[in-house]
């Protein structure tokens, strides 16, 4: 350890201005902070400094995504012995799909953190660590058969479009990893939906064996295929098609346990979202004309994305909603649409990445009529104290 | 008035009337008008071109007409005056590209008619055609259909060529042989929202390069 601090402070003038690389001052910093807990201090002026910075609270949410990227790692070799009929043991699916899924999560991080970098140097900003979730959030998001060079166009589409023109990390209006999502729903429909592209290889044009099919059980339910839906159990501990890390609800509660823990995710947002998809699904039972509405209310916490885009998606600091109460609004609303756009448009059989989507273009509306009613309740109080004086 | 007269009909003046509305006074990147129409025809580059000359002819024609006529036209009724000349040289246009050019008519369906209430019209008989004289009128028309039309055709081209893979129907992306390397066209390029962000690029990169655009703090 000593040797190489020794090494970044003796390379350090070289960085600093006036040095030879002094352009390349934030990539200095940048990768000495990874390394080293910075040891700037405060020199004037009382401040109040937190332990937790940006830095960690991204590390706790990377920690919080192991346990979905891991079963989707098992769940993506899983599925592709299953399809060629092959008996697999837990490693052998292990390893594949975890071979299978590196190179999306280096594509998605080269890119992503590459474009930051240049970023940085040009408006000579630090370079900060928003990157470190979306770069392993936006692999997980997808099929896993998603050809690499498109998976780098939508990171590249997410992270310029997406983030860099409006101000950079925490000036976002637009969760990025849902971005990238949206940006290959809309551009390669194909890659995106069907009943090929969630398990390796059958893009390919493999043979799988009679009877097996990939569709997810969204995809069963929005061809009207109800009974050919896996168990609930099933789907709650993940062993379906699907992206690769929203299929494991467990998994994903997991995550949710340490980030609520942590209190790094708003658990009032991902209770609230809960709260809307079961308040949307029971009343979708209560009225149900068709076999998809039918469908038991908690039956939607279990397939596709909901779990995952209400722990990892919307709980998104920057994004989401800022307020308390807003929170609350916020979260129930994605759930209430996330359910509704699954069940009622059969053109998007996953409502998840849309609805938070819409959502986080609305939270600031919430978040201004929350504080706006605040202000008006205070007022009111100082009214009457003030009327009562007189008196 | 008499100096006035005297100023030969390609001056620097009146090129500049022309030049100015293709960069700095463009009216769909720095006036922002003109955008839904903008948005709607620049799926493929025939239909864009097509609009883009139809709105050059109707705004140049009606500049002229009105500025003819802007001495005899009453103030609180020139609003439907140069709504009249507009209309009028739209059914025009509209019934032309029907008789000679119906495919591409029915591509542009309802924006031919539209372009009555395309905003570059109005704006330039008001801020324009009221105040100055026929021909100068007449290039200013030109200038803004031209200018409208360049960003009609960049945008145009851009989706075509990323979104169909071809340029004016000819399959560029099949004849180079990008399909065979897994290449894929974009189908978000098709839909307007993609419109609007190649709009904005575009916007972006005119800024970058002419400082003068950026609006202060």
């Amino acid at each position: 350890m000593d040797s190489l601090r020794k090494k970044i402070d003796k390379i350090r003038p070289h960085f600093m201005e006036g040095g030879k690389y002094s352009k390349l001052r934030s990539v200095f910093e940048g990768f000495e902070s990874f390394l080293f807990v910075p040891d700037r201090v405060t020199f004037k002026g009382s401040h109040i400094r937190d332990s937790i910075d940006l830095k960690r609270t991204m590390t706790v949410v990377i920690i919080a995504l192991i346990p979905a990227f891991l079963f989707g790692a098992y769940n993506t070799g899983l599925q592709h012995f299953r399809s060629i009929g092959v008996e697999s043991g837990l490693l052998q699916n292990f390893w594949f799909g975890f071979l299978k899924i590196l190179p999306l999560v280096i594509v998605s991080y080269v890119t992503g953190l590459g474009i930051e970098f240049i970023a940085a140097q040009l408006r000579g900003h630090e370079i900060n660590e928003g990157f470190l979730v979306s770069g392993l959030l936006i692999p997980l998001v997808m099929p896993v058969d998603v050809p690499l060079w498109m998976l780098a166009l939508a990171t590249a589409f997410a992270v310029i479009l997406g983030k860099e023109i409006f101000g950079g990390t925490g000036m976002n209006i637009f969760n990025p990893a849902l971005l990238a999502r949206a940006f290959l729903f809309f551009s390669y429909p194909g890659w995106m939906t069907g009943d090929k592209v969630w398990i390796e290889g059958l893009t390919q044009g493999q043979n799988v064996i009679d009877g097996f099919s990939g569709a997810t059980p969204l995809s069963l339910l929005a061809q009207g295929e109800a009974a050919k839906l896996p168990s609930f159990m099933e789907m709650f501990i993940g062993t379906i098609p699907g992206s690769i890390g929203e299929t494991s609800t467990i998994a994903i509660l997991i995550g949710a346990v340490i980030l609520i823990a942590t209190g790094i995710g708003s658990w009032k947002i991902i209770l609230s979202t809960f709260a809307g998809g079961l308040f949307m699904g029971l009343l979708l039972n209560i009225f149900a004309v068709n076999s998809y509405m039918e469908l038991p209310f908690y039956y939607h916490f279990v397939m596709g994305g909901f779990a995952f885009g209400a722990v990892f998606m919307a709980t998104d600091p920057v994004s989401g909603s800022q307020t308390e109460t807003g929170k609350w609004i916020y979260g129930f609303l994605i759930g209430v649409l996330s359910v509704l756009i699954r069940v009622l448009n059969p053109a998007y059989p996953e409502g998840v990445m849309l609805a938070i989507l819409l959502m986080n273009v609305f939270a600031p509306l919430i978040d201004y009529y929350v504080v706006q009613s605040n202000i008006n309740r205070r007022l009111r109080r100082a009214r009457v104290a003030i009327k009562n004086q007189v008196k | 008035m008499s100096n006035q007269e005297k100023e030969p009909m390609f001056s620097a003046k009146i090129r500049k009337i022309f030049t100015t509305p293709l960069g700095k006074e463009n009216p769909i990147t720095v006036q922002v008008l003109g955008i839904c129409s903008a948005l709607a025809v620049t799926v493929k580059l025939k239909p864009a071109l097509v609009m883009a000359l139809s709105v050059t002819i109707v705004t140049a024609v009606s500049n002229f007409v009105i500025a003819a006529l802007r001495d005899y036209i009453p103030d609180r009724i020139r609003i439907i005056v140069q709504l009249v000349v507009i209309a009028t040289m739209v059914i025009l246009v509209d019934q032309f590209l029907k008789a000679y050019a119906f495919d591409v008519s029915k591509q542009l369906s309802v924006f031919v008619g539209l372009i009555i209430t395309n905003c570059i019209l109005m704006g330039r008989l008001e801020a324009f055609a009221m105040a100055n004289k026929p021909w100068p009128s007449f290039v200013d028309g030109l200038g803004n259909g031209a200018g409208y039309g360049i960003i009609l055709v960049i945008v145009a081209f851009l989706r075509e060529l990323l979104g169909s893979g071809t340029i004016y129907g000819y399959p560029v992306m099949q004849k180079l042989g990008v399909y065979s390397t897994g290449y894929e066209n974009n189908g978000m390029m098709i839909l307007p929202p993609m419109a609007l962000i190649v709009l904005g690029l575009i916007i972006w990169f005119q800024r970058s390069r002419n400082e003068s655009l950026i609006e202060k703090k």
